[in-house]
């Protein structure tokens, strides 16, 4: 099939960006959409243009680099996947499809279509983890049974790929489900109770600072979630925020 | 025999890591807060490392090409991880993980190695969940588990098919703390370009920043390469996009041996190819093969018709269905090891049995999981288990409990319901057991250079078993180097900080800024991808399941001409002080290029098939491999000698204390 391509370019952060249009044939639908940004990057190296730079690594939908805004929407028109999982047969002969950036002013764009997300990094970093020691003297894993259904709720709340579609997907461009996924799957877990409440404080703090905004409620970044995230997870945390705070 | 000293501890097997671990040298905490590390990767062992070194009290300085370290491909691992729990009581010890690890390799592996790897394994699984990774439990509360290939025991840990990523994602929140005290500085989308050696030790690297394009100078008392497997060097592979050599061959370039190059994992059930443009392949976990039964048609006749799309997997009756693993291996039938149930795929789609368009499919089944299940949950649940209704949906949310996302995964590419038909499937390159040379301590051929995770070579011989990697990242970075460096650091309390100054940084920084001039400037026709499918193409033809001297040596050939062409004619668009996609990826495939040419002469010289490296002269009359102990029990060490066809070969004989060497069979 034939399509028109209009896509955000912009050399780096201080630069302005605009649109630019680009035409491509030969795409079958069996291709990935990444394969299809291949073939058009093949294309304009050819030329001696400059290729297209867009995030992207493992290419099965679980390391999370990819993060294209396809047509509107984060990860393009489909749901419960990845950008590197959709494929062409969602699009037919003669589309025009508008590729642009996760935008948000805490992903900084670092050229044209891949922008910085070390902001969810520092968010982790100030309290996504467990304070234990890999020494090796942590007692026996099954010492401490977890109910099956607490380990599942913990579990597919730990399924984030910090993407960033949430964000994207967002009005407000919160990072709320993604932060409530981490402050979640501990709250659920008896190892991470020890230190839950220092946890969501910090995390919500870090978050704020970043520059992300607020929920309110509206619900884009579950539908947008390649891992089906749910937004209980907000009210989670938000649940665990006021435990802390008061 | 060589100049090689693999300082395996004297003493019976079972105490060479306890007496070894007591008798080193430690450095003490005074003196850890002025020695800085760096490691190089931050998948499971890169990260776990960084952790482990950081809460020791080292400074350690991570780097890693991706975005965040989260992203490194040790995410993607799918199925589980291994550990001698016995949690099941069904007869797993130590002994039997280590016993199960060397048959699995094909007795090519250290013998002391792999048995320090089973002795920690279960530390592994106390020390993830302590940090809150949420593994599959049972009702009861306590953790499940589940069998992979090559073993008879179910001693796989898993998180359903996102192990990898649960437990990077745990090794990550240990690197994050450390981060947050400032133990750890985090360098990602940075290259490392090379390692710089002053006096024989390893004392720094040159790092390229991947967004400005500037060159860094970074010093250290010791260097960790953890970058992973090479596998990308077949250009499709189930590696990630960025997975690359070139940290290894770098310091190999440097004076590290390279061991096993040859010795490649295909892994017998990813995604077939569908068409030239594919970038690269996606792996559906072992554990599948749990529950699914691998066949293809007896006639050839009726795999031509599917192939047609004229019959229907689901109209050929029963008995006109081969289950070959069942039939050819009724010990373990489909949970023979990898590198076997590959070539029997290989071996039946060559013969013309093969499902898809291209013939190079054969089916994956669930049907009768789904059913068994389904009967059982029936029952339990008080339900008619003769209705095929209610049988089949109750069997299906069983299945979907166990397999979800990758069932959901194969639908996304191929574009049909696997609960339904058949998956298809076909071998593809996975994983890479050789790796750099390393010692008992997992230091390399350079002092002061160590090698953990995939990078190294140590454990899995010729062929690793089914969720051992996850196993050897995870024991190599948290339980293991973290201990063994400190005794070469022992000796470093006094160095003090290491200028970057110095000739030996200069000229390092320079040869890689000539390089680098040399790509961009080089104005030629061809793009890197071109050159990196035509290499990957030589390598699956020629170097792939089944080798032959002939095709070797015109691989060997064909590799020196494609990288005098690619030096010639490569274009790289832009500048070097930019984001540059493309640049990164002409070094990288630059390395591939001389990697190349050392797999297929290390191939050539193995005279002999075992584990996944199958030469066609050595096979009985059915197709089983011919090892040859008397003369190729020994790794092969590659010596780097200025220039890659010239390579020196070091051997590094191995002796089993404890283990009566067999043929491996799984009958």
């Amino acid at each position: 099939m034939k399509l028109f391509l209009k896509i955000w370019r912009q050399s780096n952060v201080d630069s302005d960006g605009n649109f630019q249009n680009y035409e491509i044939e030969d795409i079958t639908p069996d291709m990935s959409f990444l394969e299809m940004m291949d073939v058009l990057n093949e294309k304009l190296i050819v030329e001696g243009l400059d290729p297209v730079a867009f995030d992207h690594d493992c290419r099965e939908g679980i390391c999370g680099s990819c993060s294209l805004f396809i047509n509107g929407r984060a990860h393009g028109p489909d749901t419960g996947i990845t950008t590197c999982q959709l494929h062409m047969r969602k699009f037919k002969d003669g589309d025009s499809i508008v590729i642009e950036p996760f935008r948000a002013s805490s992903f900084p764009v670092i050229k044209d279509l891949v922008v910085d997300r070390t902001s969810f990094d520092r968010i982790q970093h100030s309290g996504g983890y467990i304070s234990i020691n890999t020494s090796g003297n942590t007692q026996d894993a099954n010492t401490i049974p977890v109910r099956k259904e607490d380990a599942d709720n913990a579990f597919d709340a730990a399924t984030c790929i910090g993407c960033g579609a949430c964000v994207a997907a967002c009005k407000n461009a919160s990072a709320m489900l993604f932060v409530s996924a981490k402050v979640s799957q501990f709250s659920y877990l008896p190892q991470g109770k020890v230190e839950a409440k220092e946890r969501v404080l910090n995390m919500v703090k870090q978050m704020d600072e970043e520059g992300f905004g607020n929920c309110t409620n509206t619900g884009a970044c579950e539908v947008e979630c390649p891992k089906g995230i749910s937004i209980k997870n907000i009210a989670r945390m938000n649940n665990e925020y006021l435990k802390a705070k008061f | 025999m060589s100049k090689i000293n693999s300082n395996i501890p004297k003493g019976p097997l079972s105490d060479k890591w306890t007496n070894h671990k007591g008798r080193i040298n430690l450095v003490s905490p005074s003196n850890k807060r002025n020695i800085d590390v760096i490691v190089v990767g931050t998948g499971l062992a890169g990260a776990s490392a960084s952790a482990t070194l950081a809460e020791l009290g080292y400074n350690v300085k991570s780097f890693c090409f991706q975005d965040s370290p989260r992203r490194a491909h040790s995410i993607a691992a799918q199925g589980g991880i291994n550990a001698s729990k016995n949690y099941q009581g069904d007869g797993d010890s130590n002994y039997r993980l280590f016993y199960d690890t060397i048959k699995g390799g094909d007795y090519r592996s250290r013998e002391a190695n792999v048995f320090r790897l089973a002795e920690v394994s279960g530390n592994i699984i106390d020390q993830c969940v302590a940090q809150g990774v949420p593994f599959a439990r049972d009702y009861g509360g306590l953790l499940d588990n589940r069998s992979f290939g090559g073993v008879q025991v179910s001693r796989t840990f898993y998180a359903k098919g996102q192990t990898g990523q649960q437990l990077l994602l745990g090794a990550y929140s240990a690197m994050n703390r450390q981060v947050a005290r400032g133990k750890i500085k985090m360098y990602s989308r940075h290259e490392m370009m090379d390692v710089v050696v002053v006096d024989g030790k390893a004392r720094g690297i040159i790092a390229r920043d991947l967004v400005s394009g500037k060159l860094e100078r970074h010093s250290a008392h010791a260097v960790v390469i953890a970058s992973g497997g090479y596998g990308n060097i077949f250009f499709l592979s189930t590696n990630a996009m960025g997975s690359n050599v070139s940290a290894a061959w770098k310091i190999h370039k440097k004076g590290a041996y390279f061991a096993n190059p040859c010795f490649t994992q295909i892994h017998p059930t990813c995604i077939p190819v569908s068409g030239d443009y594919q970038s690269k392949l996606t792996l559906m976990s072992e554990s599948l093969r749990n529950d699914g039964r691998i066949w293809v048609p007896k006639e050839k006749s009726d795999a031509e018709l599917i192939r047609k799309g004229e019959l229907s997997p689901l109209d050929l009756a029963e008995e006109k269905r081969d289950y070959y693993l069942e039939r050819r291996y009724p010990a373990f039938g489909n949970l023979v090891p990898r590198d076997i149930a590959s070539r029997a795929a290989k071996e039946r789609c060559d013969k013309g049995f093969g499902v898809n368009k291209t013939g190079e499919a054969v089916y994956l089944d669930f049907s009768h999981a789904i059913i068994r299940y389904g009967k059982e949950k029936a029952k339990i649940s008080g339900k008619d288990p003769s209705d095929s209704n209610v049988v089949y949906n109750l069997g299906k949310d069983v299945v979907k409990q166990k397999y979800g996302n990758l069932f959901q995964m194969y639908e996304k590419i191929v574009d049909e319901d696997p609960y339904k038909f058949p998956m298809k499937i076909y071998p593809a390159v996975h994983y890479t057991m050789g790796g750099v040379w390393v010692d008992y301590n997992l230091m390399t051929t350079i002092p002061g250079c160590f090698a953990i995770g995939e990078a190294n070579f140590s454990d899995h011989g010729a062929n690793r078993l089914g969720a051992s990697a996850l196993m050897q990242g995870l024991a190599d970075g948290y339980f293991v180097l973290p201990y063994t460096i400190g005794d070469y650091l022992s000796d470093e309390i006094s160095t003090g900080k290491t200028s970057t100054d110095s000739p030996e940084f200069e000229k390092s920084e320079k040869v890689v800024n000539d390089q680098i001039e040399k790509l961009i400037n080089n104005k030629g026709k061809n793009s890197v991808d071109y050159y990196h499918k035509k290499l990957g193409k030589i390598m699956w033809n020629k170097c792939g399941m089944s080798r032959n001297e002939k095709d070797l040596k015109t691989a060997i050939k064909e590799i020196q001409e494609l990288r005098a062409d690619f030096h010639k004619n490569v274009k790289i668009p832009g500048n070097k002080n930019e984001f540059n996609e493309q640049l990164a990826k002409a070094t990288r495939v630059s390395d591939f290029l001389e990697l190349g040419e050392l797999f297929a002469i290390d191939a050539l010289e193995r005279n002999e098939s075992c584990g996944g490296h199958f030469r066609e002269e050595f096979q009985t009359s059915d197709g089983e491999a011919i090892r040859d102990d008397e003369n190729f029990k020994f790794v092969s060490a590659w010596e780097y000698n200025q220039d890659p066809s010239k390579p020196i070969l070091n051997k590094e004989g191995l002796d089993y204390e404890e283990i009566e060497i067999k043929t491996r069979s799984y009958k």
